[in-house]
């Protein structure tokens, strides 16, 4: 009797359950099953003129796969993705730390170190133009200081002027979360560290860093995958040598007009960002976790 | 000089003084409890002690050592939080084991050393426990052993037992006591419970107001208060107001009011009262005589306790009742005596 209780409920609590998540369903179904759906689609055709030809073929992954200069953007990619994580999770952590840890008006930071933010995107990606440009901020005042003869031509159209461009735009992605999660730390746990023998820095690295590591984790994962499927900041700072392998999705879409290798070329990399996010979490945890 | 000295230590937190020139001393392997109200400074004091706050004056030394400019991770104390402050992220054993990582042990070393320690406070079998699959009790038994394991000099708790429910608090009070005696560390146990202090210390400081008002045996406290504020914390006490009237050798003579004249043992009088004085004449409920000549009065409002009765008696011309417990007899009308060797006189000031 009680038995079937329990399953009535259960049953209850389930369909409750997909009541109220009954309007994401409906919205990620729309907005990202679908297209994924399509675009899995497409992949699996392959062009003739403004149309594709009948029937199936994996001709686009054999190409995606096996071409040389695909592969070398595939590793770009990555490569900058990596670097850029890398860059902005250093540079927001000590940020955030301050905010978190020494800082009086907490709220007041969080705004001021956010302001950035509160214009376009492209806005900061054309000021880093201006920045780094031949003409620009850095060269001129370079050449002010009589410290260069010429102005450096190095700083912008290359992979470089992407990871900074891109670094600086995501920083306040990186410093939010790992602010509440350092935040979000007991001080008691920290004093109980210094209690039980441990100098500061021991401490940071024993109680402070595999906490706030979740946070560093959700930064990490917020910009890597949005920075590997970047096309405007490459475009835009990056010139050839700073191409990335979205630049050539949105080419085959939009130029060449090739939508089943677009649509290839999209889901490997989006199979590729996905797992070396897995691997990245896995490691990360355990990282964490093999501190004592 | 004793084992550890805190002498003329003061705090302030922005302007207001919340630890007042305090002197204490602790004896080696003595069970120490600083008790107050809420708020008096106790914490404050202990956080000197274990170097997590600094004092604006005075010296505070453990086994002879100056402790003023000691970080916290070089003192030889250890503490057991009020919120317990397990570490989250590690299990049980990893948990006690985190303060024995740097000294230097071998891994079967330290391994040894865990067991035993989980042995002691009883938690064995639960090292690879996560740290939030435990129960209060077990929580408050981590944080025990991860500070004693360390074997400091001094072990500091600052209301230890504070978050437990009362039966769960009772039997960790008796498991505290066996413990330290086993271990025979120094504890300085901070806690506002005066039944957990008076059970389970050796001796016992009152803290009021940043200040210490008596440090003495629970006994002591409980028969000789030495003023009006230790008295009324420390169990329930009936005051008269009461002029000294003559002081000799062995017995102070005071005019009791109600009372009458009295002659008490000069033993149960404060130090520094003259004839002339006004002073408070206390005494416990339980030492309230039921007797067929005395002060009658009649019962307001009885507590039936098994054993014995707790009961207030009204008593013409006096306001607040007095508070009697032994055997209540039938009926609303009583008459009290007050045996002389029981009442205690303190100052009426302070
Ligand atoms: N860091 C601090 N800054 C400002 N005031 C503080 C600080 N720490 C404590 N106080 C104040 O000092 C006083 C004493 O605090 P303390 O924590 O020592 O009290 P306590 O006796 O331990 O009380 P409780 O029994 O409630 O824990 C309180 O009024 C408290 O508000
Ligand atoms: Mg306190």
């Amino acid at each position: 009797m009680r038995e079937r209780g329990g399953v009535a409920d259960k049953g209850r609590n389930v369909r409750q359950g997909y009541a109220l998540l009954a309007p994401t369903l409906v919205v990620v179904g729309l907005t990202l099953a679908a297209p994924l759906g399509l675009l899995l689609i497409t992949s699996l055709k392959s062009q003739s003129g403004i149309g594709f030809e009948a029937g199936w073929t994996l001709a686009q992954y054999s190409e995606v796969l096996g071409r040389g200069s695909y592969r070398i953007l595939f590793a770009r990619s990555v490569v900058v993705a990596a670097l850029v994580t890398a860059l902005t999770v250093a540079l927001a952590y000590p940020m955030a730390y301050f905010v978190a840890f020494h800082a009086r008006r907490k709220f007041l930071w969080l705004i001021l170190l956010t302001i950035p933010f509160w214009t376009s995107y492209l806005l900061r990606v054309f000021a880093w133009k201006i920045i780094l440009g031949y003409g620009g901020v850095i060269n001129s005042g370079l050449l002010g200081l009589g410290l260069i003869a010429e102005p450096l031509g190095s700083l912008l159209y290359n992979p470089f002027a992407v990871v900074v461009t891109l670094a600086h735009a995501w920083a306040a992605f990186a410093i939010l979360p790992i602010y509440v999660s350092l935040e979000k730390i007991d001080r008691s746990l920290l004093e109980a560290g210094s209690d039980l023998g441990d100098s500061k820095l021991r401490r940071f690295l024993r109680i402070t860093l595999p906490l706030s590591m979740p946070g560093v984790i959700g930064a990490a994962i917020l910009i890597f995958v949005p920075t590997t499927g970047d096309f405007v900041t490459p475009e835009l700072v990056g010139g050839p040598a700073g191409a990335m392998i979205a630049n050539i999705i949105e080419t085959q879409f939009t130029q060449v007009g090739n939508w089943p290798l677009g649509a290839a070329l999209a889901l490997v990399s989006m199979t590729m960002v996905a797992v070396l996010a897995g691997l990245f979490v896995a490691a990360a945890r355990a990282a964490a976790r093999a501190v004592r | 000089m004793s084992f550890l000295s805190v002498s003329q230590v003061s705090k302030a937190f922005g302007g207001a003084r919340v630890v007042d020139a305090v002197d204490l001393s602790v004896e080696r392997g003595m069970f120490f409890s600083l008790l107050g109200p809420s708020g008096c400074g106790k914490s404050t004091l202990l956080r000197m002690i274990a170097g997590f706050e600094t004092p604006d004056h005075g010296i505070i030394t453990i086994d002879g050592v100056a402790m003023n400019g000691v970080p916290p991770n070089l003192r030889p104390t250890n503490m057991v939080f009020q919120s317990y402050a397990i570490f989250p992220h590690l299990n049980v054993f990893d948990n006690i084991a985190y303060g024995l990582r740097k000294s230097g042990l071998s891994s079967d070393e330290l391994r040894r050393k865990v067991e035993a320690m989980l042995a002691t406070v009883r938690l064995e079998g639960l090292g690879a426990r996560a740290a939030d699959q435990l129960s209060g009790g077990q929580r408050q038994r981590v944080a025990l052993a991860r500070a004693l394991v360390r074997e400091p000099k001094v072990l500091l708790l600052d209301e230890p037992l504070g978050a437990l429910d009362k039966r769960l608090r009772e039997a960790m009070q008796i498991e505290l006591r066996a413990i330290q005696r086993k271990v025979g560390i120094t504890f300085v146990l901070v806690t506002h419970d005066q039944e957990e202090a008076l059970s389970l210390s050796d001796r016992v400081a009152v803290m009021s107001g940043g200040r210490i008002l008596q440090v003495a045996s629970p006994r002591e406290l409980y028969d000789r208060p030495n003023c009006r504020e230790v008295a009324d914390f420390i169990g329930e006490i009936n005051f008269f107001h009461a002029t000294v009237k003559e002081v000799t050798e062995s017995s102070v003579t005071v005019n009791g009011g109600l009372l009458g004249i009295v002659a008490l043992p000069k033993t149960n009088v404060a130090n520094g009262i003259t004839a002339g004085d006004h002073v408070l004449l206390a005494i416990r409920p339980e030492h309230v005589g039921i007797a067929p000549q005395g002060l009658s009065g009649t019962i307001a409002a009885a507590t039936f306790l098994g054993e014995r009765s707790h009961f207030h008696v009204k008593i013409p011309g006096r306001t607040e009742p007095i508070a009697v417990s032994g055997q209540a007899p039938a009926g609303e009308s009583v008459s009290l005596e007050f045996p002389p060797e029981k009442l205690i006189a303190l100052p009426a000031t302070g």
